[in-house]
């Protein structure tokens, strides 16, 4: 049979050019126009060749510690929400009374909206009728209620241990489906060999696990580069001098002052890097299918 | 040893309502708040709301946020890109998967590169004023629809490829057209996956703050997130009101979430578990 009679390509033709005009195409002129003086100043482009992007990656600016924030931020919500969300899977998958309702619950952050967690957590972390430091002073430990927010020394944390609230749970989900999907035969032949609690999860959960682990940390990688809506409406960068400011604040900001060329500079450092990221998300994602 | 493991089925226990009360901590507080007047939330405590309960907080919200706009509004965007969505996704899907030529494999991988990739907004600002789509409802429409694109072909086309292609020869001899073929044989078989699409995408779209907050700049067009945000820039003295106002704002998920459950975990951790 005619494979391209029955399935006519034309069927692609609508998704393709929806993506392609509105998500790639931004991107690829958006590297043209990083290498312009384009402001909301001037009405003529002027080719100003790498200036835009010797501004970027240059000291004087902030910018060197947006992308060092954005990384920091990736590398210690990915690992620690990893972490966290794998003991809470364990945890989850023993005989638990009410387990669905547990789980149900540990997820359902990851669902809300990441914009009204981070106004809620804005609430809960004020320093002075915040539900937090209310919280310790009366359980007596008024020496743990810290300025969360608006101190530049717990500012960064704070952000990170909200997103790592949020965002545990969906990671916790993805790792019970693995514990899920691996024969109990493994277990039993394990029991019978005498093996420990510690030592199943040493040997039988972890090594088959980390495929799975794999992708919770891809996945986490490519929210973390992008974060946007909580860190916005928790300190919107401050306090003080960028120090939770991550890339697309920094952005939205350049944006907000018309300094396009510079802003389209920075996306597109982000837009090459992630494109990169993304070849290896892909193969791993369709590996099953390639060898289908 | 009996009395250890008990202890330890306790503890078990134990350790998981301990986490599981930190989870519903924040939505708790939201809600009992809503129901207080300005002076019992400005302290923003677990305190269960002084009688009366101030169901009035939800109509003054609705009145002074212009919640229904932009209930509309989100209904209008959420409802129609979901839609736009899950057609030209499973078509494109569908034709990926069943006709693995060469072309159609590297289109395949164009598309779902676009789930790594970020947005461009500042460039974007350039394509959406050339196409005269900046500050419409439709722009907005076609570019969360974009956006989503890319994880629902990734998800409906891993669903295809388990459909039997015998099907669709049978249906072709029978004298199906391609289309005839899709419509009727493909799409109902397809539900399962449909279903995971649809819930998705209409979370991610209620929830998406970040492309009305650089393309809408007339407030009458604004979805419920900006809003929320806008309104709580203006009230941030009145908690009761703020929670109020994310309490409405929310409840369509958590509403979706819980006749869903199914579909987001499914959707959610497809591809990330083989085997």
């Amino acid at each position: 049979m005619n494979r391209k009679k029955i399935y006519p390509t034309w069927f692609a033709a609508g998704a393709l050019l929806l993506y392609s005009v509105l998500f790639v195409l931004p991107g690829v002129i958006g590297i043209g126009y990083s290498f312009t003086d384009w402001s909301s100043y001037s009405d003529q482009l002027k080719f100003v060749g790498l200036e835009n992007f010797k501004t970027v990656f240059s000291a004087d600016g902030n910018y060197l510690k947006i992308m060092k924030n954005t990384l920091v931020f990736t590398l210690g919500t990915t690992v620690i929400k990893n972490i966290l969300g794998l003991a809470l899977a364990v945890l989850l998958t023993k005989s638990i009374r009410f387990l669905n309702f547990h789980r149900g619950v540990m997820f359902m952050p990851s669902v809300l909206s990441t914009l009204i967690l981070g106004m809620i957590f804005t609430s809960i972390l004020n320093p002075s009728t915040g539900l937090l430091n209310t919280f310790f002073k009366g359980i007596g430990l008024g020496g743990f209620a810290k300025p969360w927010l608006t101190s530049p020394a717990y500012a960064f944390k704070s952000v990170m241990a909200v997103d790592i609230w949020r965002g545990t749970g969906y990671i916790m989900t993805i790792l019970i489906a693995g514990i899920l999907s691996i024969s109990s035969d493994y277990y039993e032949a394990c029991s019978i060999d005498g093996a420990s609690g510690w030592q199943k999860f040493r040997f039988i959960t972890m090594p088959l696990l980390l495929p799975t682990l794999a992708t919770t940390t891809v996945l986490n990688v490519i929210y973390g580069l992008k974060v946007f809506d909580m860190i916005y409406a928790l300190t919107n960068g401050g306090p003080g001098k960028a120090t939770t400011e991550v890339l697309y604040t920094a952005v939205f900001k350049k944006f907000g002052t018309g300094q396009y060329a510079i802003g389209t500079a920075l996306s597109s450092v982000m837009f090459l890097f992630m494109v990169f990221i993304g070849f290896f998300m892909i193969r791993m994602m369709t590996k099953d299918e390639v060898q289908e | 040893m009996k009395a250890k493991k008990k202890a330890a089925a306790a503890a078990v226990n134990a350790a998981a309502w301990i986490i599981t009360a930190i989870c519903l901590v924040p939505m708790l507080l939201i809600l009992l708040n809503s129901f207080k007047d300005s002076l019992g939330a400005s302290e923003m405590n677990l305190k269960f709301p002084a009688l009366p309960l101030q169901w009035n907080n939800f109509l003054v919200v609705i009145e002074k946020g212009k919640l229904l706009t932009s209930f509309m509004n989100s209904c209008i965007y959420s409802v129609v890109s979901v839609f736009l969505c899950t057609v030209l996704a499973s078509m494109a899907s569908y034709v990926f998967s069943r006709n693995r030529s060469k072309l159609n494999r590297f289109l395949y991988l164009y598309m779902v590169l676009g789930i790594t990739m970020p947005v461009n907004y500042v460039a974007l600002t350039k394509v959406m004023m050339f196409l005269t789509l900046n500050n419409t409802r439709l722009g907005i429409v076609l570019l969360y629809t974009a956006m989503q694109l890319p994880f629902s072909v990734f998800l409906i086309h891993g669903f295809v490829a388990k459909l039997p292609a015998e099907l669709d020869e049978a249906a072709v001899i029978d004298g199906c057209s391609p289309v005839r073929l899709f419509v009727s044989v493909i799409l109902p078989l397809l539900k399962p996956a449909i279903a995971t699409v649809i819930v998705l995408t209409f979370l991610n779209t209620w929830n998406e703050f970040v492309s009305p907050l650089y393309f809408l700049s007339s407030s009458s067009k604004w979805p419920m997130t900006l809003s929320v945000y806008n309104f709580f820039g203006m009230y941030f003295k009145d908690w009761n009101l703020v929670c109020a106002d994310i309490f409405l704002t929310s409840l369509p998920v958590i509403l979706v979430y819980l006749l869903g459950q199914k579909y987001i975990v499914s959707g959610m951790t497809a591809g990330a578990v083989k085997g």
